[in-house]
C-alpha cells in the first residue's frame, strides 16, 4: 500500500470515528429516555390530571394544552406563511420590497426563541391586553413558525413546472385561477410537509411560551382561548427544575411523551414527503 | 367584472401577507428598542454595556451586561470548539465516504437529533450529563458552562452537518473527476479539492450553528448553574443572556427598570443573532452562484 493510500485509510478512519461520536450519543440518549420513561407511561398517566403538587397523577392537561397550541399555531401561521410564499414565487418582481421580504424571512428564522417570548409578552400579553393566554401563546409560536412554512411552501411552488402556469394562462385563466387550480394542488404535499415539521418544532419549544401562555400547575382543561394552559415542554421544565422530590419516573415519562409526540409528527412529515415523491407525475 | 374584483382582492391579501413578514421583524425590533430606551433614560447605556455586575434586585440595582455576555461567549466558544470539527468531519464522512445504505441511516439519526426538544436535552443534562461530568472531572458542581457547551454542541450539530453536507455534495462532479484523472486518491481529492470548493457553505453552516447556540435558552437555563458573575473557566457556574431573560422575566413587575433591562438584554441578543445570520446568508448566497 502506498503512503498516500495509507494516509487515506487513516483519514477515513478519523472521519468515521467523528461520525460515531455524533451518532452514538444520540442513540444512547434516546434509548435512555425511552428505557427510563416507558415503564411509567400508562393509560391513567395519559388521561389524568396531575395531583399532589405534580408528584402523582398524570399529564393529561399538558398533553391537551400542547395539542391546542399546535392547532392555534397552525391556524395563524399556515395561511399567512402560504400567502407570503405565493407572493414571493408568483407575484414578486425583483425589487427592493421583495429583497426586504426575503431578508426578513432570513432574519425571523434566526431570532432566538426567547426573543420571540419577549416579543409575544410585550405585544400580545401586555400591549394588546390578551393576558397570559392560549391566544397570545399561539400567536407567538405562529410568528416563530413562519420562516419554515414560507421556505417549504416556496420550494414546493417553485418545483411546479412553469409550463403548467403558461398553459393555464394561455387558456384565459386569471393569475389567481392559475395559482389555485394549476399550482397549489401540486404543491400541497410539500406545503404540508413543511408545516408539520415547523409545528413539531413549535410543540417542543419552551422559551416562547414561558410568559405568554404556560401555566405552572393547572390541573384542569382550559375554558377558552383567553385561558392559560399547561404544555408538555414547560411541564417538563417545571418538574425538572422547580419542584423538589418529583419521582424520577414521572419526569422521564413526561420527557418520553414529549419526544414521542414530536417524533410522530416528524414521521408524519417524512411519510407525506415519500408519498409526494411517488405521486409526482412530471 | 366580479372576476376582476376577486382577482384584485386576492392579490391584495397576498401582498399584505408579504408585507406582514417585514412588519413582524420591524415590530420585534421596535418593541425591543422602545422598552430598552426606557431603561437607558434612567440607567446610562454605557454602564449597561460595560458594567461588570448584574444585580437587578439590589438597592440601587446594577444592570451590567458584561457577565452575561461573557457567559454566552464562553458557552458558545466551548460548544463551537466541540461541534465544528465533529460536524464538518461527519459531513465529509456522510457525503463522500459512507456507503449509500449507511448514509441513509446516519442522515435519519441526525434528523432525529434535530427534532429533540431543547427542554429534553436540558433534562438529560440535569439527570445524567451534569452528575456524570461532576464525578468524572471531580468538579464542585456538574451544573456549569461545560455541561451547557456539550449539550449545545449537539444541538448545533444537525445544522452544521446538513448544510456542510449539502455544500460538499453540490461541488461540481468535474472537479472530482479532474483530480482522479491526475492520480489523486479519494482523500486527497476530498481534502484539497472538494473541501476548499465547499468552504462558503461550510462557513455558512458554522455561522448558523453559532447563531443557534447563542440563541438557545432552555438548555443553558437548566444546566449552567445560573450564576450571573464573570466566569473564569467553563468549569464554573455561569449565566447567559438568554437564560437571564427566561429566568428573571417571570419575577419582574412590568414597567420596572428590571423589566426594561431584560428587554435591553433581548435587544443585544437580537442584534448579535441578526448580524450572525446576515453573514451566514451572504456565504449561502455565494454557494448558489
Amino acid at each position: 500500500m502506498s503512503a498516500a493510500q495509507k494516509r487515506q485509510t487513516a483519514a477515513f478512519f478519523i472521519l468515521g470515528f467523528a461520525t460515531m461520536l455524533v451518532v452514538i450519543p444520540i442513540i444512547l440518549t434516546m434509548a435512555y429516555v425511552v428505557f427510563k420513561g416507558i415503564g411509567a407511561v400508562n393509560w391513567s398517566f395519559l388521561t389524568e390530571a396531575p395531583r399532589n403538587g405534580m408528584k402523582e397523577g398524570g399529564i393529561f392537561p399538558a398533553i391537551v394544552g400542547t395539542i391546542i397550541l399546535i392547532i392555534g399555531t397552525m391556524i395563524f401561521s399556515l395561511p399567512l406563511g402560504v400567502l407570503a410564499a405565493i407572493y414571493l414565487v408568483e407575484y414578486a418582481k425583483d425589487n427592493f420590497f421583495t429583497r426586504l421580504i426575503k431578508l426578513s424571512v432570513v432574519n425571523l428564522s434566526g431570532v432566538p426563541s426567547i426573543v420571540y417570548g419577549l416579543f409575544g409578552f410585550g405585544l400580545f400579553v401586555l400591549f394588546l391586553r390578551l393576558g397570559t393566554s392560549i391566544l397570545a401563546g399561539s400567536l407567538t409560536l405562529a410568528i416563530m413558525s413562519l420562516p419554515v412554512i414560507i421556505t417549504a411552501t416556496k420550494e414546493a411552488l417553485e418545483s411546479v413546472p412553469a409550463s403548467f402556469r403558461e398553459i393555464s394562462l394561455s387558456l384565459g385563466a386569471t393569475k389567481w385561477q392559475t395559482i389555485r387550480n394549476c399550482v397549489l394542488p401540486y404543491s400541497i404535499p410539500g406545503i404540508l410537509t413543511g408545516t408539520v415539521l415547523s409545528l413539531s418544532r413549535a410543540a417542543g419549544e419552551t422559551a416562547p411560551i414561558l410568559f405568554t401562555v404556560a401555566a405552572f400547575y393547572l390541573p384542569r382543561l382550559p375554558h377558552s382561548v383567553f385561558d392559560q394552559a399547561m404544555a408538555l415542554s414547560y411541564h417538563l421544565y417545571a418538574i425538572a427544575t422547580q419542584v423538589p422530590n418529583i419521582p424520577p419516573k414521572i419526569s422521564f415519562a413526561t420527557a418520553f411523551v414529549l419526544i414521542a409526540l414530536v417524533f410522530l409528527m416528524n414521521l408524519g412529515s417524512i411519510i407525506l414527503r415519500a408519498r409526494f415523491r411517488k405521486k409526482k407525475l412530471w | 367584472m366580479s372576476r376582476k374584483i376577486r382577482e384584485f382582492g386576492v392579490e391584495g391579501c397576498i401582498k399584505l401577507s408579504g408585507l406582514l413578514v417585514i412588519i413582524f421583524v420591524i415590530l420585534i425590533f421596535l418593541l425591543l428598542l422602545k422598552e430598552s430606551l426606557s431603561l437607558f433614560g434612567v440607567y446610562p447605556f454605557k454602564d449597561f454595556l460595560t458594567g461588570t455586575k448584574w444585580l437587578p434586585v439590589s438597592d440601587p440595582p446594577k444592570f451590567g451586561i458584561v457577565p452575561l455576555l461573557l457567559g454566552s461567549i464562553y458557552v458558545t466558544v466551548g460548544a463551537i470548539v466541540i461541534c465544528v470539527p465533529l460536524g464538518v468531519a461527519s459531513a465529509m464522512f456522510i457525503a463522500e465516504v459512507a456507503p449509500a445504505g449507511f448514509k441513509h441511516i446516519l442522515k435519519s439519526l441526525i434528523e432525529i437529533l434535530a427534532s429533540i426538544p431543547s427542554v429534553v436535552l436540558g433534562f438529560i443534562g440535569i439527570v445524567w450529563l451534569g452528575p456524570f461530568l461532576k464525578t468524572t472531572f471531580h468538579l464542585s458542581t456538574g451544573m456549569c458552562g461545560l455541561t451547557g457547551s456539550l449539550l449545545l454542541a449537539y444541538m448545533a450539530l444537525p445544522t452544521i452537518i446538513s448544510i456542510s453536507e449539502d455544500a460538499i455534495v453540490s461541488v461540481p462532479k468535474s472537479y472530482k473527476e479532474a483530480a482522479f484523472g491526475l492520480g489523486a486518491t479519494r482523500w486527497q481529492t476530498l481534502w484539497r479539492i472538494i473541501l476548499p470548493a465547499a468552504s462558503s457553505g461550510i462557513i455558512a453552516s458554522i455561522m448558523l450553528g453559532i447563531g443557534r447556540v447563542i440563541g438557545e435558552t432552555m438548555v443553558v437555563l437548566m444546566v449552567t448553574g445560573n450564576s450571573p458573575i464573570i466566569p473564569h473557566t467553563l468549569l464554573q457556574p455561569l449565566r447567559t443572556l438568554t437564560a437571564t431573560i427566561a429566568g428573571e422575566m417571570g419575577e419582574t413587575v412590568s414597567g420596572s427598570d428590571h423589566y426594561y433591562a431584560l428587554f435591553a438584554t433581548g435587544l443585544i441578543l437580537f442584534i448579535i443573532t441578526f448580524l450572525i445570520n446576515l453573514i451566514a446568508d451572504i456565504y449561502l448566497q455565494r454557494t448558489k452562484k
